[in-house]
């Protein structure tokens, strides 16, 4: 269960967006939409735990969380594989396993020993979704996870977020041109930016 | 042991010896630096066996701090912090996994390489297992303290000076015990005084710093 009420930060004094409340319960995917700098990023990162939030009440579920942000997290230096490979042993209990087959589903099998530095955006991206199979029960807290994708990257993320749904475990997507599919049990959150005038 | 602990500390070792000049130049800076000396004040042997320990000693301190300022910040940039921030693992001792793989990659090429710098500098050849050991219990200090620098400038541009500034008041005492027990030992005198509180300060600072690094880093991401 992932319960937020009247979440919001304030910067400067000033609250970022207007306080938001939302509810979702096993195998939800919560929508959050809203205009450019409304502080969508911001509210999903406050679920992360990576930011406190200055009012509100927040209860997150005890299972770990999986975070895909505007910063992949993946090091130029290092191969996809090499990249990967920390991931599956840093965010499970096992130790070194063959990551293969997740790199087949995320189609970025052929670039697994090209380094990261040399990977398009949209490869860059399915590397760090890539994260996403390591953590199937996490709740994860997708933002734009649709950028830079490719047709068939698109309907990957599709599937992944349906799958996630049919283990009964939770999602936070943060998109604002490209809807999640209907088949699954969204409810949206409309995010908007604070302003002086109420 | 722990698995993110390992995970973390094998890529950071990976990513260091890939980037071959991130761990060759501070020890390229601590021999030319080392090796300037004689060329500026003189090849006298007297003069330069004396102050033998203070050269070596401020040029470690230095390619220690200096190398130190890349050590939270590609991961601030590209995002790898946050990904360190969000699991369950305390984040200390995944910060101390990073800062164990820099003193393997800075602080211990430079306890190796101390003997012979010693020899250009004509320390006395009685003193070379005190400076060996001072250096044992001094680099990781200098890690350490000079982590918590890193993890507190790494979201702010030209950190690296504030970084030195921050930090090297916090290492005074450490450069002054080192070369006073070396010295010592070159006199033909005692330095386990030294020696035990440097190794105080090391215990201090082993139990200390990966807190307040971690403490450090949650202020800077937010």
């Amino acid at each position: 269960m992932l319960i937020l009420n009247n979440i919001t930060l304030e910067r400067y004094y000033e609250p970022v967006f207007e306080p938001v409340s939302a509810q979702l319960g096993a195998g939800e995917t919560l929508m959050v939409t809203g205009t450019n700098g409304c502080g969508k990023t911001t509210l999903i990162r406050i679920i992360a735990g990576l930011l406190d939030a200055s009012s509100g009440k927040m209860q997150i579920p005890e299972q770990a969380v999986a975070y895909v942000g505007h910063y992949l997290g993946l090091k130029d230096t290092l191969t996809v594989r090499e990249n990967l490979q920390f991931y599956a042993r840093f965010s499970t209990t096992e130790g070194d396993r063959d990551i293969t087959p997740e790199l087949e589903r995320m189609q970025i099998l052929p670039l697994a020993d090209q380094p990261a530095r040399s990977l398009s955006a949209g490869q860059r991206k399915r590397c760090a979704l890539a994260r996403l199979l390591f953590q199937p029960d996490a709740l994860w807290l997708l933002d734009e996870p649709y950028a830079n994708l490719d047709a068939d990257g698109l309907s990957l993320v599709d599937r992944l977020l349906r799958e996630h749904k049919a283990r009964g475990s939770m999602a936070v997507v943060v998109s604002h041109n490209r809807l999640v599919p209907d088949d699954l049990d969204i409810k949206t959150l409309e995010v908007r930016a604070w302003s002086d005038e109420q | 042991m722990n698995n993110s602990f390992i995970a973390l500390l094998r890529r950071d070792f990976l990513m260091i010896l890939r980037n071959k000049s991130e761990w060759l130049q501070p020890l390229f800076f601590l021999v030319v630096v080392v090796s300037l000396f004689p060329l500026g004040l003189g090849p006298g042997p007297t003069l330069l066996a004396r102050i033998a320990p203070g050269v070596i000693w401020i040029a470690a301190l230095l390619a220690s701090v200096l190398s130190l300022d890349q050590l939270f910040r590609s991961d601030y940039e590209d995002g790898s912090l946050e990904q360190l921030m969000l699991g369950n693992q305390s984040l200390s001792l995944l910060v101390f996994a990073k800062l164990l793989a820099h003193w393997l990659t800075t602080g211990l090429p430079i306890i190796a390489l101390s003997p012979l710098l010693a020899v250009w500098l004509n320390l006395p050849m009685e003193a070379f297992p005190t400076l060996v050991k001072s250096l044992i219990l001094g680099t990781p200090v200098l890690t350490l303290v000079g982590g918590i620098g890193a993890a507190l400038t790494v979201g702010l541009r030209g950190g690296g000076q504030l970084l030195a500034l921050l930090v090297f008041p916090l290492l005074v005492p450490i450069l002054i015990f080192a070369t006073m027990g070396v010295s010592a030992v070159a006199g033909g005198m005692e330095a386990s005084a030294h020696m035990g509180l440097m190794f105080a300060y090391l215990i201090m600072s082993l139990t200390l710093a990966p807190f307040a690094c971690a403490a450090a880093l949650r202020i800077s991401i937010s």
